[in-house]
């Protein structure tokens, strides 16, 4: 090469709208990653789930089986696995190539909001408005729960699971923190209702939203408070929140259609980097007085468990190319095979050289270029704007 | 191989094993008898002849399905510790050798499967194909795995084709083959080659009309038996339309939709294959039809429906030649004609029967009424009373049973008042819905004034209230006996202004309803020590401390439903532990503390709580994380058990009231020790029990509050009356009819119209008597044990045979009343309630003291959880009460036992002039009688 490789710049954020999915479910109530980032499953208020190649924008599987609107979803480490919950009650474990029903738990009282995998995705952990949160055995005909985390006194709105510890935000405005190794429970008080909860990549703190519009960041062993963010709108609706893939940013969805992205550390500088508007027509909804309703959501390039992933497959001796390519496995090949097209087909940007460094997970071990993609997802409640239906998401580099 | 030993026939081929060539003078071994024959395998086991899978010879070590070691396989790797090289497992590890041998279910030799074993395909599964591509929705879509076959032949193939063997063609020599008759002309012409007519057709038509005399033919191949499994839904022998007759076939043609008998030996002879295989390949029109068209007429060919059969019928036989067993032609022809046929059919030894078989009757089955439904629904257990109709409703629509109009009312859904109005009673006292109406005037006014006016100050009582609950429920854990009270009162104040003034927790006992409402009127006027002031100076400190704690916990619970809703949706700012039974030892320490440490944005200590928190040794491994209390059995948070206060500790169910004794007694101790002190955890509160206790409490203090001081002296009669006047309340129809016979005995109808009327709860009314007799033994021998002994003596000498099941009602002359009330609550309500007066009641009721009471104090000692949860169970409890007293009873008579099971009538009605077979003989042909 006749240039030496440019410098790599400060992380960027993302200005540019790249692809719009018309999902067609009706309301979408959620959008995740899979693993990789590669794959996202969309839940909507049609009672499917459906898996699509977002670079692609093209639709790989509909997971029907639910009885009622897919509240959230969740694929396992190795992608062959979905778990779902929604307003049926039911926590559905489905097997991704088949798009069969490999379980369904039914226990809660009331509407799951949040499901989680946790991280050899042996347990479902399901959060549910009707307070508990249920661990159930994915492996196990058990129908009930392994256990029950029923110290929420009331909605469970998220929870979040990495590898001893279970993180949840609920209703009654504080965030508990399940430590199984050190078999303690950590509540902490926030006291508005908490809408999402996150752990940083780093694993020391927590990311927690609450309906008072603000975003705290919280010491995961004191519970002190480092940092605040504000400046979105946040008053009614459960609206997702993530800290970026290296916790250089805050990254929170507005009720006024906007996402919001706040650098995390320099405090000095003006706290909110950029505000994208996705949705054109900003939503009015309706509003409800209770956070019963995923409303908006978003997630960011879900490469957090892909350093995990990957050792994992270094373990296994799992030969990867030096140019980043991800060595595939796990999910089925047509849908691999898609991936790979996809990857090189419609990967936009000039000068990227080879795709798939550019978007293979690797990167981020390796810390060469790596992509942020921002999702983003807006729809509408009953008795307001009709609802979109639409997943709209962004895309740019942070190298 | 002895045989290929020898020099001399080395050219010879030899099959099978040599015998032993014979020694001299050794005589021929005697052939091994057939019982001494064994089996064995290749490593010298025996072999059990098994019916197992492989060979019928035992399976697995030693006829069991594990390995020498047991169920654990040697090779075992603990998922957990070496998860990386674990290997995958197919099922050939579990397999034996024998398993893998040659003859097991899992060959491991290499051998030619079916599919690939020759080009020739096997007949039937060629026509299974055939049928196959018939019947699936694309006609011909196997074509493409015809075309994709594998080129190897069998060896036997090979060979026969060496010899001059062609397919289709049979084994053997040749045959000279003689002409046949003619097949009648197709109404079709037939240019050059014809399709293939459809396998249904089942011809045994030659093509070749024109037969010299020295040629000879290959004999027709031979197809086994067709034994095709019949894997369809369609009846037998209806094989569907064949596509290529329905499609390619002539128009003309028609359509038989059965495979008739011919077909049968038409496989036999294998015909339809070889035609097929002969014309395959020269199909189609030779002139007239261009290269890409199929047939020409079939483009204009018309479906019509006489193609088809009409109606079920075998083709006219042309020869009459049926088989021998049975005839073959009868389905068109009448019935005389049938017979003789039948005449002409009929076997050897057999004659036809002179008279038709009479044809069985058949009874149409009941006709149902016409509102019968055939779900029975379990009628909701509370006593009907207008009182609490509303909750009656309310449980019976939880129950499943639609609100009826009162129209439609039938016999089960009309509530004891309508009965009684059927009955021509008159109504009972206490209809009245409301306890205002119980109240007088001026108080109904004063109550009024005194709600409108605290709706006033509600808003500003709530704040007090917080801020009192505040800084109450601080205090609380440090003296939970003096806090409690404030605290309560706080709560009370704090919810009793939402609350609605219609529901009635204590309905069904006014006086306690009155000063439940008086108390709440104190509540909301703020003051402090409202329940002194509205409590029954006549109680006990222990009835008052209960009761404090009921009008709280009620004032909590009994919001209207609206508030209940609205509350049901707001901020959980407040913890709200009220009505747990088991609270997290640990609680979460004030909000309001934390609510100003997040607006000061001092987070840390000070909104942080730490619990001690157990996780469940299944999720533990699941997350691959070590226990961290690998000793300890306890799942979530640690829990201290507290009182439970649920709506229904203040509903009449009568589960309640026939719930086991044992509780009742053994809770009496503690109750009677620290009366105030039941917020403080102790052993003895479960929430079956707390539940009971409430109860319990609350039936003492009706009790106490109906009777009253000065009514203590009064004399048998007069408490036999005042039983009466106590069981209204709770049973109210029930024991009003059941009482007045004791009253006018003459005057009485019979039993058979109560239990008719009452049948549903007779149950729970017989095991409830049963538990009295023996607590109501048990409390009077601790106290006046020689008294009632002699009585009870008495009364067995008077009724000899219903000795058992009228002692307790036999109101005897007891020195104490209150003592009597007890027994009088108990007949109701089932569990027994401390003697007030008698502390030491505990050790006494230890003492064994009659061999069919026994069982039952026994159960008083035994404390264990899982008693109690057993006798939770309604159902169980009875059952068990029940063949109990019967096994203490063996030694008596049978009439006694037969006594036992009427004892739900006979015990309120004191002495009966039925005999017991008398009343065994009606309760049999109870559901029967109803006058």
């Amino acid at each position: 090469m006749a240039f030496p490789e440019p410098k790599p710049r400060g992380p960027e954020l993302p200005r540019k709208l790249l692809k719009t999915l018309d999902c067609g479910q009706g309301a979408v109530r959620a959008v995740r990653f899979n693993v990789d980032g590669n794959y996202c499953l969309t839940c909507g208020s049609d009672k499917t789930l459906k898996l699509w190649n977002p670079l692609r924008g093209t639709l790989l599987r509909t997971y029907s089986g639910h009885g009622y609107e897919v509240l959230d979803a969740a694929g396992s480490f190795d992608n062959s696995n979905l778990c779902s919950g929604g307003g049926d009650k039911a926590v559905v474990l489905w097997d991704v190539a088949s798009g069969l029903v490999v379980r369904k738990f039914r226990g809660h009282a009331g509407k799951v909001n949040t499901v989680q995998f946790n991280e050899e995705a042996t347990l479902i952990l399901s959060g549910s408005i009707d307070s508990s949160i249920g661990c159930w055995g994915c492996h196990s005909w058990r129908p009930e729960p392994v256990q029950t985390l029923n110290e929420a006194r009331d909605g469970i709105s998220s929870v979040k699971v990495s590898d001893h510890e279970v993180l949840a935000g609920s209703v009654d405005g504080r965030v508990r923190r399940y430590d199984l190794r050190k078999g303690q429970l950590f509540s902490d008080y926030v006291g508005s209702p908490i809408t999402c909860t996150c752990f940083s990549r780093d694993g020391q703190c927590t990311l927690v939203p609450s309906l008072d519009s603000t975003l705290r960041l919280l010491d995961k062993d004191t519970g002190e408070l480092p940092g605040e963010y504000t400046g979105h709108q946040n008053k009614q609706y459960k609206l997702d929140c993530c800290l970026s893939e290296r916790d250089t940013h805050v990254v929170s969805c507005s009720e006024d259609g906007k996402v919001f992205f706040w650098n995390l550390v320099e405090v000095s500088l003006p706290a909110l980097l950029l505000a994208i508007e996705l949705c054109p027509s900003p939503v009015r909804p309706q509003p409800l007085p209770y956070l019963r309703r995923v409303t908006l959501g978003l997630e960011l390039g879900a490469r957090r468990r892909a350093r995990m992933r990957q050792e994992g497959l270094a373990d296994k001796g799992v030969a990867r190319s030096g140019s980043g390519r991800q060595a595939l496995e796990g999910v089925g090949s047509r849908i691999q095979s898609d991936r790979t097209s996809a990857k090189q087909g419609c990967w936009p940007g000039p000068g990227r050289g080879e795709p798939a460094a550019v978007s293979g997970p690797s990167a981020t071990s390796s810390g060469t270029r790596s992509c942020l993609q921002l999702w983003f997802q807006l729809q509408a409640c009953p008795g307001c704007v009709p609802a979109c239906g639409k997943v709209r998401w962004g895309l740019t580099t942070l190298a | 191989m002895a045989a290929l030993d020898s020099d001399s026939e080395e050219d010879l081929v030899s099959y099978g094993t040599g015998l032993e060539p014979l020694e001299e003078g050794e005589r021929p071994k005697k052939p091994i008898p057939l019982q001494d024959q064994t089996v064995r395998d290749e490593k010298g086991r025996y072999k059990r002849f098994h019916g197992a899978f492989s060979g019928g010879f035992s399976a697995g070590y030693f006829n069991t399905v594990g390995s020498k070691e047991g169920w654990t396989p040697s090779t075992f790797i603990s998922s957990r510790q070496n998860r990386a090289d674990k290997s995958v497992l197919g099922p050939e590890d579990f397999m034996d050798e024998e398993d893998l041998s040659e003859f097991g279910i899992a060959p491991k030799a290499i051998v030619t499967t079916d599919d690939f074993a020759s080009k020739t395909k096997d007949r039937i599964r060629e026509k299974a194909r055939q049928l196959a591509a018939a019947t699936a929705p694309i006609p011909g879509a196997t074509l493409l795995d015809d075309l994709i076959t594998p080129a190897k032949l069998s060896v036997g193939f090979e060979l026969l084709r060496k010899m001059g063997w062609k397919e289709g063609q049979g084994v053997g020599p040749r045959v000279k083959r003689r002409p046949r008759r003619q097949k009648p002309d197709p109404g079709v012409k037939i240019y050059g080659c014809a399709l293939p007519p459809g396998s249904s057709e089942g011809s045994e038509e030659e093509d070749d009309d024109y037969l010299p005399d020295n040629v000879t033919f290959a004999p027709k191949d031979v197809t086994p038996v067709d034994f095709t499994p019949k894997d369809n839904v369609h009846g037998l022998a209806y094989k569907g339309l064949d596509p290529h007759q329905a499609l390619f076939g002539t128009s003309g043609e028609h359509l038989n939709l059965f495979s008739g008998g011919s077909e049968g030996t038409s496989n036999l002879l294998g015909d339809i294959g070889l035609n097929k295989g002969r014309k395959l390949g020269i199909s189609g029109q030779a002139f007239g039809v261009g290269a890409l068209e199929e047939e020409d007429d079939d483009i204009y060919a018309t479906e019509t429906l006489s193609k088809y059969d009409t109606v079920l019928k075998d083709e006219e036989p042309g020869d009459g030649l049926y088989g021998w067993t049975a005839p073959k032609q009868y389905k068109s022809q009448k019935e005389s004609e049938k017979d003789l046929r039948y005449i002409g059919k009929i076997l050897d030894g057999f004659s036809l029967a002179s008279k038709s078989l009479s044809s069985k009757k058949i009874y149409p089955p009941p006709e149902l009424p016409k509102d019968y439904r055939p779900v029975h629904y379990f009628r909701p257990v509370v006593t009907a009373t207008s009182e609490n109709s509303h909750l009656l409703q309310v449980l019976s629509e939880s129950a499943g049973k639609a609100a009826q109009d009162p129209g439609t009312h039938s016999r089960h859904q009309l509530n004891a008042c309508k009965r009684a109005e059927l009955l021509g009673e008159t109504p009972v006292q206490s209809s009245a819905t409301s306890v205002l109406e119980f109240l007088s005037q001026k108080d109904r006014e004063r109550i009024k004034e005194l709600k409108q006016a605290t709706d006033l100050k509600a808003a500003q009582l709530k704040a007090r209230s917080l801020a009192q609950n505040a800084s109450s429920s601080r205090l609380q854990p440090s003296s939970p006996d003096l806090g409690h009270c404030s605290w309560r009162m706080a709560l009370g104040a704090g919810t009793a202004t939402t609350r609605a003034s219609n529901f009635k927790p204590f309905a069904k006992d006014p006086e306690k309803q009155k000063r439940y409402e008086e108390f709440l009127v104190h509540v909301k006027k703020g003051q402090k020590d409202a329940l002194e002031h509205c409590l029954d100076p006549s109680m006990t400190e222990w009835e008052r401390g209960r009761e404090r704690e009921e009008f709280a916990r009620a004032a909590q619970l009994y919001v209207s439903s609206h508030s209940t809703l609205s509350s049901r949706f707001t901020h959980a700012k407040e913890e709200d532990d009220s009505d747990q039974v088991e609270v997290p030892r640990d609680q979460e320490n004030d909000v309001n503390d934390k609510q100003s440490a997040v607006k000061m944005k001092m987070f840390g200590k000070l909104t942080r709580d730490t619990f001690e928190w157990h996780p469940d040794k299944l999720l533990c491994k699941r997350f691959n994380v070590p226990d961290p209390y690998p000793d300890s059995t306890l799942v979530g948070l640690p829990r201290v058990k507290r009182d439970k206060y649920s709506v229904f500790n203040f509903l009449t169910l009568p589960e309640t009231s026939s719930s086991p004794t044992t509780q009742a007694s053994s809770d009496k101790v503690p109750q009677h020790r620290g009366p105030d002190k039941s917020r403080k955890p102790s052993r003895w509160d479960t929430s079956k029990q707390e539940k009971k206790e409430d109860s319990i409490s609350e039936f003492l203090s009706l009790a106490r509050s109906k009777v009253g001081p000065p009514k203590q002296e009064s004399s048998p009669i007069v408490n036999k009356e005042e039983e009466h006047v106590l069981e209204p309340l709770s049973n109210k129809m029930v024991n009003k009819d059941v009482d007045s016979p004791t009253e006018g005995e003459g005057s009485r109808p019979s039993m058979d119209l109560f239990k008719a009327i009452f049948a549903s709860s007779s149950d729970e009314k017989s095991s409830s008597s049963e538990d009295e007799q023996g607590d109501s033994e048990d409390d009077q021998e601790g106290t006046e044990e020689a008294t009632f002994r002699s009585s009870q003596e008495i009364d067995l000498g008077e009724t000899s045979s219903l000795a058992h099941a009228s002692e307790p009602v036999h109101p005897e002359p007891t020195p104490f009343p209150i003592q009597k009330m007890e027994i009088d609550e108990r007949e109701e309500f089932g569990p027994r309630l401390p003697p007030v007066f008698c502390p030491n009641a505990r050790q006494k009721l230890e003492i064994p003291q009659k061999g069919k009471h026994k069982k039952n104090k026994e159960k008083h000692k035994n404390k264990k959880e899982h008693r109690r949860k057993k006798e939770k169970k309604k159902k169980h409890k009875k059952h068990k009460h029940k063949s109990k007293q019967k096994n203490k009873k063996s030694e008596k008579s049978s009439s006694s036992e037969s006594t036992d099971s009427s004892d739900s009538q006979s015990d309120e009605e004191g002495t009966t002039d039925l005999s017991p077979q008398e009343l065994l003989r009606r309760l049999k042909c109870l559901p029967l009688r109803r006058q």
